[in-house]
């Protein structure tokens, strides 16, 4: 049967959530000849919708629905009720994203036994490794159009990135570069070269950066196989007697309540929603939620070690011209335990604009420290560290049950604290992003706390033993043969890596898997 | 509407003829502040304009720029001239203004030191009043469009072909 399909066809595959990890995959299993329904809370926008506007951008495209925060991480103190900065639209984050597209490193993908023990840490070997991803990669850096692989060019370097690379350079820092981008460097795939607009983080609205929106969306549904039902937000998936998922309930754009019916169902939500959906969903027969007889649904929360280095000089910068992110130094990204903790971390350059520089620069903060640090915006460089988090039981996304969204579901509460080997490893970047711009001549720096989370990892971990975490290595979970998760909430650890090239290679090969499942008659 | 441009008909003269100084550069008047140099007016509704003033000091004394004129930051603070927001606002401000006789000063503009004033804006910066204010400035100041260019900031890029043939790499002294 061709899209649109019945509310009764008990033959399609749902996919919750339209981003990096249900667009893709969505698209991808209706390359195949799969029928797919997937489900999104988030309205469409398109290039022509988006606006250069930070705030205007936010309030379009941003997750706004209430979310409760606790733990010790100053999010919690400054953005209570804004733990993740993340999209509620048709392509999901992939419309906010700044493109950077790099593989683990191959070491990554066995955690516990590289690092060996850390205290605290619930450290765990992903049960798959480079090898087995590397085809993957591929696939998913020819789909992005990732500059620097395929002899695709990398972007040429704007202001931000020529103060980075200068420090970088006379610090000794060898690997340096404008980035492994899912930003075209040159036309590619039906879309243009990046024109250096600035308002990455708000929607590309040239269409050169990669997003799930204009790209994987429409080729899925141009085959006929898939249909994406916008602002349709899932509440519970339900189950037979026989514990075999059989469908979702969701609110269609009206708040009126539907029922879809399917073969199978893929939860990629992100990593707050996707265990929400789960633990929302529980039942006589699954008291703790769906797919967590381990424990684990919204466990091991990771959000990357983050921070940012912002750098004043005394002639002008302005690094609002151009990429948002538009290099990166990897020299810090090895496992090397003599600086003090275990893991990497990259330095890449990020550029806000004057109003997200006044929100995030030091939030709460005021007074003349505040105002003179933004009276030099204009003379201002900016960098991000993105490092390997460790995962912790005690991190989780849990259900709050004092807090009601607009459909009366309880909401997810986050709560998140630091691990020392955390901490050691901000300390250790927030020193060397400095220097990077003292080796420069800057006359003041500020090391930035973290913001809000954009990169949310963990919740329905991926492990061997079904003990240790809710899906096998297909991102299929233990307890349930009929359901995936297909998000950032798979990832046994974060890697020092952004996520989303990983998240898509992992997309790609679940559609190839599940694709492989049904003609087999296993599914 | 509030006009925060001079209102029509109204000269300097007559204007500051209408009016008593209030703090360093800003007056008051029956129902109005205005700069002291009548560039701006702002007829206020359901505030005090003594109020008014005073919340305009205090969101300099929070995000004090000495390039910007006071203009903006009547802009950012003027939402609080509502019925509903009117009471806690008099409160607040009663609040700041009993502080700063606490410390031997008329009122709050009547504290010529900004560091005066800052201690007292210190004292009380975990209270709700002073969280409100400060949270709401945040996008109040610089999130006007007005703002943006004295400090640099282009703002959109789009209808302008993005910077690609303007200067996103033209930095000439690394
Ligand atoms: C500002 C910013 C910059 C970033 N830059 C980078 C970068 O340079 N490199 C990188 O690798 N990563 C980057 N990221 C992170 C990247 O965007 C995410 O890792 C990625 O998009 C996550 O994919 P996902 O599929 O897990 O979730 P998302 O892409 O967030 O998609 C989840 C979708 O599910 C929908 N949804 C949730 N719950 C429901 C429900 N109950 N029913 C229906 N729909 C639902 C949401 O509305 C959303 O559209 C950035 C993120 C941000 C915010
Ligand atoms: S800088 Fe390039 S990628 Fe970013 S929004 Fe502009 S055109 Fe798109």
């Amino acid at each position: 049967m061709a899209a649109p399909f019945d509310l009764s066809d008990d033959t399609v595959i749902v996919v919750i959530g339209t981003g990096a990890g249900g667009g893709v995959l969505s698209n991808e299993l209706a390359q195949r000849g799969v029928s797919v329904v997937a489900l999104e809370a988030g309205g469409r926008y398109l290039p022509e919708d988006y606006v250069n506007d930070e705030w205007e951008s936010f309030g379009q495209l941003a997750w706004l629905d209430p979310r409760t925060t606790s733990g010790d991480w100053r999010v919690a103190r400054d953005f209570s009720g804004l733990p993740a900065w993340i999209v509620k639209a048709v392509g999901g984050t992939t419309t906010h994203w700044a493109g950077a597209s790099i593989r683990f490193q191959d070491h990554e993908w066995k955690a516990a036994t590289t690092y060996g023990p850390v205290q605290g840490a619930n450290l765990l070997d992903w049960p798959i490794g480079a090898e087995e991803m590397a085809p993957w990669y591929d696939l998913a850096e020819k789909k992005l159009g990732v500059t620097r692989t395929n002899d695709i060019p990398g972007l040429p370097g704007c202001n931000n990135y020529k103060v980075f690379e200068a420090g970088a350079k006379a610090l000794g820092y060898k690997e340096v570069h404008t980035g492994r981008m899912a930003i075209n460097s040159q036309d590619y795939d039906g879309r243009l070269a990046c024109q250096q607009t600035g308002f990455c983080f708000q929607g590309c609205k040239w269409g050169a950066k990669w997003s799930a929106a204009y790209t994987d969306i429409p080729r899925g549904e141009a085959t006929g196989n898939l249909e994406v039902r916008e602002r349709a937000h899932v509440a519970r998936i339900l189950h037979d007697d026989a514990g075999k998922v059989t469908g979702v309930e969701y609110f269609d754009a009206d708040g009126n309540l539907q029922m879809q019916k399917a073969r199978a169902v893929c939860v990629a939500g992100n990593s707050f929603e996707s265990p929400r959906l789960l633990l929302n969903s529980a039942s006589s027969m699954f008291p703790d939620g769906l797919a967590n007889s381990s424990g684990q649904v919204g466990r091991n929360y990771m959000r990357h070690m983050t921070g940012s280095v912002y750098g004043v000089f005394d002639k002008p910068v302005k690094m609002w011209r151009g990429t948002t992110m538009a290099g990166i130094i990897q020299d810090e990204a090895r496992h090397d335990p003599s600086r003090g903790f275990v893991g990497g971390y990259e330095l890449e350059t990020l550029a806000l604009g004057l109003p997200f520089m006044a929100a995030f620069l030091d939030p709460g903060s005021w007074g003349r420290e505040f105002t003179t640090a933004l009276d030099s915006y204009e003379n201002m460089a900016g960098m991000w560290i993105v490092g390997e988090d460790m995962p912790q039981e005690t991190n989780r996304v849990t259900l709050n049950h004092e807090v009601q969204d607009q459909y009366g579901l309880p909401v997810a509460n986050v709560h998140f604290s630091d691990h020392p080997n955390d901490i050691a490893m901000r300390n250790h970047a927030y020193r060397q992003g400095i220097a990077v711009y003292e080796a420069v001549g800057a006359t003041r720096t500020f090391p930035t706390p973290p913001y809000p989370s954009t990169h949310n990892l963990g919740t329905n971990r991926m492990s061997e033993n079904p003990r240790d975490g809710v899906v096998n290595k297909w991102g299929q979970t233990h307890d349930i043969a009929n359901l995936f998760v297909s998000d950032g909430s798979q990832f046994t650890t974060g890697a020092a890596e952004n996520p989303t090239l990983t998240i898509v290679a992992l997309a790609i090969r679940q559609a190839d898997h599940i694709a492989g499942e049904l003609s087999r008659g296993n599914l | 509407m509030i006009e925060t441009r001079p209102r029509k008909g109204l000269t300097r003269r007559a204007l500051l003829s209408r009016s008593m100084a209030a703090g360093a550069s800003l007056v008051v008047g029956a129902g109005f502040v205005a700069g002291s140099d009548a560039a701006w007016a702002l007829e206020t509704q359901a505030l005090r304009p003594e109020t008014m003033a005073t919340l305009i000091q205090m969101a300099r004394d929070i995000y004090p720029h000495d390039h910007l004129a006071d203009e903006y930051y009547a802009i950012a603070v003027k939402g609080y001239d509502t019925a509903e927001a009117a009471e806690g606002i008099e409160a607040g401000i009663a609040g700041l203004n009993a502080a700063a006789q606490g410390k031997g000063h008329a009122d709050y503009l009547g504290i010529s030191w900004e560091r005066d004033r800052v201690d007292i804006l210190r004292s009380m910066e975990d209270s709700a009043f002073f969280q409100q204010i400060r949270g709401g400035l945040v996008t109040g100041l610089y999130n006007q469009k007005a703002v943006w260019p004295l400090f640099g900031y282009e703002g959109e890029s789009f209808s302008q072909g993005g910077y690609i043939d303007r200067g996103f790499d033209d930095i000439n002294w690394l």
